[in-house]
């Protein structure tokens, strides 16, 4: 969780106000939430720099979660692309079967210290809603989670195992009844019930310090990458795939290596019908800036700024904005960000099913699509490390849906 | 002096606070809130707040939710709603108009374009839900230079030592959200006013109005007397929304509804 500190580093951000670069992040909120970041912001300060919040997030990390997650070398799906050495980083083995663990673990105990009873969340696919009330029913607190009510249907194993782990699960029908609007009316509970709730944003996106925040706690991602490449290989990776909807997989994996550059950092949006449908998931690449959701970054808008409604297959994508970090690694061009359809990370899901055994999360199914159409064209020297951020049990009926079969 | 100025110190000589309602632009579409906003002084407005719809209205409740969506679904654009405070101006130069909202669609439109814009249709005002004063750099030299006043939220969690620095980028009033919540849904006492007055008074000496949770006449007339005026939005919006047809289209209740509503408030306040 330590940032490297070179002046010319680039895991120096944000600045003090929360801005990376050029006036992206920030904190874009009403004034009642004003009080609430600086005090979340001074308090995560302090626990960043106690050697006691550390030493305690290790215990939950290796003995909860199940850390650190294995570097797979995925032998059967590099000799299928012909390239590339694929390895695959394992956060689907985590404790809920995603990465989402590794960020609500540390904020849980970050609103413990901070004496809060109540969490709320906004969750997607809802990994992030099962990663939060699970930690909610091991401290024995309140949590409700904010689920769009198209996601509430698609995700209905989901939504049972955060009412098993004693979670309200409270579907928002405004809008299209996705992420964004799961986002809007959690927020709307917080600025509600101010005195006693945590708001436990679970992607490196909203007001500062949360993108920062989360990502430091999902930093853990790259540097067991990083150390378990050098273990295996001697060396770096050249390349790191990962996929993006607000990007905390992605930032999680890239931030370690920031400051390496001959890794090539691709983050891999949900296009879903394709880029230029009108239906697609992909901010940066048809997005632009604007505010949302607490920050400045890059958003799917309509020339007088409206919000326009993403679409993706994964519902841990489907949204219309991304993290400001990234939008920032975008514009001084440190990170690439390209394109999976909802089509190509369907096939994707199935492949690496068949070849490795690993049944991937529709999201990480983008990223696992858009690095075996690189593969074929590197070398097989070319180290590259595919992000699995989380496993697919969730998505077994839309994806048997999609394949036209009845369970 | 501007006409924000002007109006509260008209009314500090009457010795009553203002009356400030509240219309979601072209809700439900663009003649029917023009015509609103027309009627809005003789029935008893002193200022009157047009909302810019967005459709991601994070700080406000259902009511306002449905507004903008309405007011989204009519064609609501900035330059729509230029041209209804325009219209509206022609005949009345003295009505101050302040325009609530959300950053994105004007930073889309253009920060500085907007100010002038603003402006030159005769709007007095500006209140940005979502820009706090850390984040304002980008609109406070092109509002002041187009003489429109940025008009600052003040919760009842903004602490002493920030209560200075908001205070120090507001002007025109300072709007106190009386509650911590979202818009429309619960309403602080009289006695919690009170008490929260003081601490406002000490350290501006701007015209204070209070706003969220002000339903009733007994409601504004308090807020009015206890500070210096009363916003009474979700209220308004609600009846307004309960006289439209199946489809979503002004009836011939919606206007007179409205009006005879917002005479009650005023008559109220006027005590």
């Amino acid at each position: 969780m330590t940032n490297s500190t070179g002046t010319n580093s680039l895991r120096n951000g944000p600045a003090e106000s929360g801005h990376f670069g050029d006036g992206l992040g920030g904190r874009f909120v009403a004034e009642t939430l004003m009080p609430l970041l600086l005090e979340l912001d001074d308090a995560y300060k302090a626990a960043k720099t106690d050697p006691s919040f550390h030493k305690e997030l290790s215990f939950y990390l290796k003995d909860y979660v199940g850390r650190p997650s294995p570097l797979w070398f995925a032998r059967r799906l590099t000799e299928h692309c012909g390239g590339a050495k694929l390895y695959m980083k394992r956060e689907e083995l985590n404790h809920t079967g995603s990465h989402k663990l590794n960020n609500v673990m540390g904020q849980i105990l970050l609103a413990r210290r901070m004496g809060r009873k109540r969490i709320v969340a906004e969750t997607g696919a809802g990994q992030h809603g099962v990663a939060t009330a699970t930690v909610c029913a091991l401290f024995g607190m309140q949590c409700v989670i904010y689920m769009g009510a198209v996601d509430v249907e698609r995700q209905q194993p989901n939504v049972f195992r955060m009412k098993l782990l004693g979670a309200e699960v409270i579907p928002v029908t405004a809008g299209a009844g996705t992420l964004k609007d799961a986002m809007n009316e959690a927020m709307r509970d917080w600025v509600a019930n101010v005195q006693n709730t945590y708001f436990l944003v679970g992607t490196v996106a909203g007001p500062h310090p949360y993108p920062a925040m989360v990502r430091d706690f999902q930093c853990v991602i790259g540097e067991e990458t990083k150390a378990q490449m050098q273990e295996k290989e001697g060396r770096l990776p050249d390349v790191i795939v990962a996929a993006i909807g607000g990007g905390s997989n992605a930032m999680g994996i890239f931030h370690p290596f920031l400051d390496d550059p001959s890794v090539r950092l691709i983050g891999v949006e949900a296009t879903g019908y394709g880029l230029d449908s009108g239906k697609t998931a992909a901010s940066i690449e048809r997005g632009s800036r604007g505010v949302l959701h607490g920050n400045r970054t890059y958003l799917l808008q309509d020339e007088n700024g409206q919000i326009t409604e993403a679409h993706s297959i994964s519902a841990g994508l489907d949204y219309p904005g991304v993290g400001p970090e990234h939008s920032w690694l975008h514009e001084i061009g440190r990170a690439d960000y390209v394109g999976a359809t909802d089509d190509e990370a369907l096939e994707a899901f199935q492949l690496c099913t068949r070849t490795e055994g690993i049944i991937p999360a529709l999201e990480s199914a983008h990223a696992i699509a858009y690095a075996t159409k690189i593969a074929p064209t590197l070398s097989p020297e070319t180290l590259l490390v595919i992000n699995i951020s989380g496993r697919g049990d969730k998505d077994i009926f839309t994806v048997a849906d999609r394949l036209g079969v009845k369970l | 002096m501007s006409r924000i100025a002007r109006r509260f110190a008209a009314l500090k000589q009457e010795g009553r606070g203002a009356l400030i309602p509240y219309l979601e632009a072209c809700d439900p579409d663009f003649e029917t809130s023009l015509t609103l906003l027309r009627a809005m002084p003789e029935a008893g407005a002193d200022l009157i707040e047009i909302g810019m719809p967005f459709s991601d209205p994070s700080a406000d409740g259902p009511v306002i939710q449905m507004a903008a969506r309405r007011g989204l679904k009519a064609g609501a654009t900035l330059p729509r709603l230029f041209e209804m405070v325009h219209a509206f101006r022609k005949n009345d130069p003295d009505t101050p108009v302040i325009l609530m909202g959300y950053l994105n669609p004007v930073e889309a439109y253009g920060p500085l374009r907007f100010c002038e814009d603003a402006a030159r249709a005769g709007i007095d005002g500006l209140i940005i839900v979502d820009m706090p004063p850390e984040e304002a750099s980008v609109m406070q030299a092109c509002a002041a230079e187009n003489g429109l006043d940025i008009i600052r939220l003040v919760a009842p969690t903004t602490d002493d030592a920030r209560l200075k620095l908001v205070l120090s980028h507001a002007s025109g009033f300072v709007y106190y959200v009386s509650i911590t919540g979202i818009t429309g849904t619960r309403s602080a006492s009289d006695a919690d006013l009170e008490a929260a007055l003081p601490r406002l008074r000490a350290a501006t000496d701007l015209p204070v109005a209070i706003g969220f949770g002000i339903r009733t006449p007994e409601q504004a007339a308090a807020a009015s007397r206890i500070a210096d005026g009363a916003v009474v939005a979700s209220a308004l919006l609600k009846t307004l929304a309960e006289t439209l047809d199946a489809e979503g289209r002004a009836t011939a209740e919606t206007l007179p509804k409205v009006l005879a509503q917002l005479q009650e408030l005023a008559k109220a306040v006027r005590g």
